[in-house]
């Protein structure tokens, strides 16, 4: 089960802003449930940003990012209406793709 | 809770669980990308993680800025951003020194993308934070310490 990403990208004098709240616990595996059992590391492991088809940003990402995992960067190009595609992928193989229009 | 939190975060073994989620296959690479860089990722000191992404000893630069609150009252959720005016910047990577394992995140930048990130990290304890860019084929690293507030009573 996976929850839909909030995704803002707004594009002004020709940089696109895009800013990314990825919706997940990103457990890193350290920590004990109420019954002293770890509880399994389970984060965010890739991640990638589209601007139409071509590649923005890309990355790799560790179980030290925060749950629920914010991005905020930029991009020269990009016009309003086009769109902008984030995809995730997680260690056990999850993946989400959510998409929005750049305004 | 987030005092008990930071005990759990210093005394677990997620690196040896990692490794056994990777042993069977678990964790499998994103075809589309290059492979997630594990030995980096699991290293548990600043130097192996440096070692394992390639790193020959970075140049410090006063064109690169990490920002980030002096003083973090929460350390599972910690803003910290990137910034330089370095050119040609096609990596940007954040690492916590003292966390289990140090680098939290590495992207590449295609040329367009501006070498401006702001994320969120986690922090076990007090440390000091490395940005990790890579600007014209050089390597430049730059360091913020970030005070973590124990206790967890912000005051």
């Amino acid at each position: 089960m996976t929850n839909p990403m909030k995704i803002r990208a707004a594009t002004s004098d020709g940089v696109t802003e895009v800013r990314v709240l990825i919706a997940h616990d990103m457990e890193t595996g350290q920590r004990k449930d109420a019954a002293g059992a770890l509880i399994p590391a389970w984060f965010v492991n890739e991640l990638t940003v589209k601007h139409n088809d071509k590649v923005v940003l890309s990355g790799d990402v560790g179980a030290s990012v925060a749950k629920n995992p914010y991005l905020a960067f930029k991009f020269k190009g990009g016009a309003k209406g086009d769109k902008i595609v984030v995809s995730w992928k997680d260690n056990k193989g999850e993946t989400r793709s959510d998409e929005v229009a750049i305004t | 809770m987030n005092n008990q939190r930071r005990k759990v975060l210093k005394t677990g073994a997620g690196a040896a669980l990692l490794s056994a989620l990777a042993a069977a296959g678990i964790i499998t690479p994103n075809m589309a990308l290059a492979e997630w860089n594990r030995a980096a990722f699991e290293a548990k000191n600043l130097a192996d993680a440096l070692k394992a992404m390639g790193v020959t000893v970075p140049l410090s630069s006063k064109d690169a800025q990490l920002t980030g609150p002096d003083i973090a009252e929460n350390g599972a959720v910690v803003a910290v951003g990137v910034n330089t005016t370095l050119p040609n910047v096609s990596m940007v990577a954040i690492l916590i020194e003292k966390n289990r394992n140090p680098l939290a995140v590495s992207f590449n930048l295609p040329a367009g993308t501006e070498p401006n990130i702001k994320t969120r990290v986690k922090m076990a304890e007090t440390s000091n934070v490395y940005a990790l860019l890579k600007s014209d084929g050089k390597f430049f690293m730059v360091s913020k310490e970030i005070k973590v507030t124990l206790g967890g009573c912000g005051g």
